[in-house]
């Protein structure tokens, strides 16, 4: 158990800058969540952190200890990898017992700990199996037994569910969440599921092009996001954009371009009442609750959420749409977005 | 297995009579090997020749194992067991050692040694002959194993083959084996030799077959009968003057010189049928 801090790190390979200035501290016994779209540099992050990738600049301290020039094996880290790495020649046992082993502990010791390990992660009956025995989900296990046998300070996960099917993939989310609180362990775990890391995360982390776009809890993110990118990837579906160029919208911050709405907050009205008017283009039902997809004049798309008591307007009808001002987020035209501070005093 | 079509009627028949007749071609002069091993050299030279087994065959073979021409049987199946399990043991050691640097070492000229190993793939034994013979003349490694041995233990093929298989390797689970605190010998010998087993399988076999049949490079290097391997060691045995041939012997010693590789061949199979089997990486 241990806190991570990264002070300016930076990565780069020749010229191309993968990750720029990044300062990051992770509590004690915090499960973290890097989130992003893929190529965003969270795996490269995570990669630096156990010391598979080197650190072209800045410093990363594990447990008051900067790690940057000593090997994986020296910085007390253990990693959970996207398809498991477990030793296809190895039992189940011997994975698990590997680290251990060179680590010099001796057999009893190993013994107790894998027990311990296997009996939390339900895989007494499958320590004398091969890898290639074994499903995914409890290859899954396996990896993750392998990491928690060596007592680290710090647990890396990268992608370890993506390989899962999606029921699954719950699963072992809740698994991993309980786990990681019994456990009391700090975790770094890397996806590009922005599902999994409102689930899972403590803190997270949304990373676009090597930056750190915004850290917080995941209500924090989602109610108050920082940035364009961060309120269009982070829920599912998307914020919908207004640009306010097109639409007259007051009260408006000063410098504000784009207006942001989530889907479950737009509503309908009369037409020509509200922020804009837009055509019903499709439905997605799902069931529990009804997506409309509509179309503005001007070729904006929107996405309004319903319950699915609530009766849609019918196909191809035009609508007004509005949504309640404490639900308008606004963003300069650099992507920022503007506190309510900046808006003008509605008159 | 599914999938495949099962013949029927004529077809099956066809076949069946087809690949009985490729197995006689090749079996008839074993056949007749072993047969000519059995009898004595009168009934051998009287026509026709006999085609049914006679009854000396242990005194035959004794002959030749214990006595031979020049050197006993005994002694030159040893000395190519000993070549042979040479150049196997020392080609797979030294290609697993070479792939290993090259697919996971940076270090500098590394694909100038890379096409350097390459290039002697255009350079088998034959050619280089007469240099490769000096050199050895000159260490004074001639009527030695090690003269035997050691001109013939580069192999690019087998660095090839490794280096195919150490890329296929996925490098997660190299770096697992780092973060699990494996060093460069530790994960070579618990990782990569474990991984690389039906693979050295299945070279030994063909090494060792190469080993075991290697001709010229006995005949020229080996002047001391006692050094003399069984390949070239039947060729010995016949006599260039008038001398009477024994062929019941030399015929023993033919299928007593068949008999190691064949053994090596059927030790093997199990490894290389888990092989096939456990591709899974």
């Amino acid at each position: 158990m241990a806190r991570v801090s990264l002070t300016a790190v930076k990565k780069s390979y020749g010229k191309t800058v993968v990750i720029d200035d990044l300062t990051l501290a992770i509590e004690d016994g915090e499960l973290i969540v890097i989130v992003g779209p893929s190529g965003c540099g969270k795996s490269t992050l995570l990669r630096m952190i156990a010391g598979l990738e080197t650190i072209t600049a800045g410093t990363v301290v594990i447990a008051d200890r900067v790690v940057n020039n000593l090997e994986p094996r020296e910085r007390d880290i253990a990693m959970v990898f996207q398809n498991y790495a477990l030793y296809p020649h190895m039992t189940v046992f011997a994975n698990m017992a590997y680290s251990l082993k060179i680590a010099g502990l001796d057999k009893g010791e190993i013994a107790k700990r894998i027990e311990t390990t296997a009996r939390l992660l339900e895989l007494e009956s499958f320590l004398k199996r091969k890898p290639r025995q074994l499903s995914g989900g409890q290859r899954q296990r396996v990896a993750m037994g392998r990491a928690i046998v060596r007592n680290p300070a710090v647990f890396l996960f990268d992608e370890p569910l993506s390989n899962l099917d999606a029921r699954l993939r719950v699963q072992m989310r809740m698994e991993i969440k309980t786990l990681q609180r019994k456990l009391g362990a700090t975790l770094l775990y890397v996806t590009h599921d922005q599902v999994e890391a409102m689930t899972l995360a403590d803190r997270m982390v949304v990373m676009n092009n090597g930056i750190v776009e915004q850290v917080g809890t995941p209500l924090e993110v989602y109610h108050n996001p920082a940035t364009t990118f961060v309120a269009g990837f982070i829920g599912s579906p998307p914020m919908n954009f207004l640009d306010l160029n097109n639409h007259n919208i007051v009260p408006v911050p000063v410098k504000a371009s784009l207006v942001g709405i989530r889907p479950e907050h737009l509503r309908f009205c009369p037409l020509g009442t509200g922020l804009c008017d837009a055509e019903v283009a499709f439905f997605e039902e799902l069931g529990a609750e009804t997506l409309v997809h509509l179309r503005s004049q001007n070729g904006e798309k929107y996405i309004l959420r319903l319950e699915s008591a609530t009766t849609p307007p019918a196909l191809a009808t035009s609508v007004g749409l509005t949504a309640a001002d404490k639900y308008r987020f606004f963003f300069d035209n650099n992507g920022k977005r503007l506190k309510s501070e900046d808006a003008p005093p509605s008159p | 297995m599914t999938g495949m079509v099962e013949k029927k009627g004529w077809g099956l028949w066809l076949t069946h009579v087809g690949l009985l007749a490729g197995i006689i071609i090749i079996c008839y002069p074993l056949y007749i090997a072993l047969i000519a091993s059995t009898v004595t050299q009168a009934d051998l030279v009287t026509p026709p020749m006999p085609l049914l087994p006679g009854g000396h065959f242990l005194e035959n073979y004794r002959a030749a194992l214990f006595s031979g021409m020049s050197t006993p049987v005994w002694k030159m199946m040893a000395n190519s067991l000993v070549m042979a399990l040479g150049i196997t043991i020392g080609k797979i050691s030294i290609s697993l050692i070479s792939a290993y640097a090259i697919v996971y070492f940076r270090f500098p000229l590394r694909s100038f040694f890379f096409w350097l190993i390459f290039l002697t793939l255009m350079l088998p034994v034959e050619v280089r002959i007469v240099p490769t013979y000096e050199v050895v003349a000159g260490m004074h490694l001639l009527n030695s194993y090690s003269g035997l041995i050691l001109p013939l233990v580069a192999s690019a093929t087998a660095t090839f083959l490794f280096r195919q298989l150490f890329m296929t390797i996925p490098d997660e689970l190299v770096e697992a084996a780092r973060v699990d605190g494996a060093g460069p010998i530790r994960f070579f010998f618990d990782i990569l030799l474990p991984l690389s087993r039906t693979n050295i399988a299945a070279l030994f076999v063909i090494l060792f077959i190469y080993g075991w049949n290697q001709y010229l490079w006995p005949l020229l290097i080996t002047t001391d009968p006692v050094m003399n391997t069984i390949v070239m060691g039947i060729k010995q045995m016949l006599p260039s003057g008038d001398q009477t041939v024994e062929w019941p012997v030399i015929m023993a010693t033919a299928i007593l010189a068949m008999v190691p590789p064949v053994a090596v061949v059927i030790g093997m199979r199990n490894l290389f049928v888990k092989g096939l089997i456990e591709s899974e990486k």
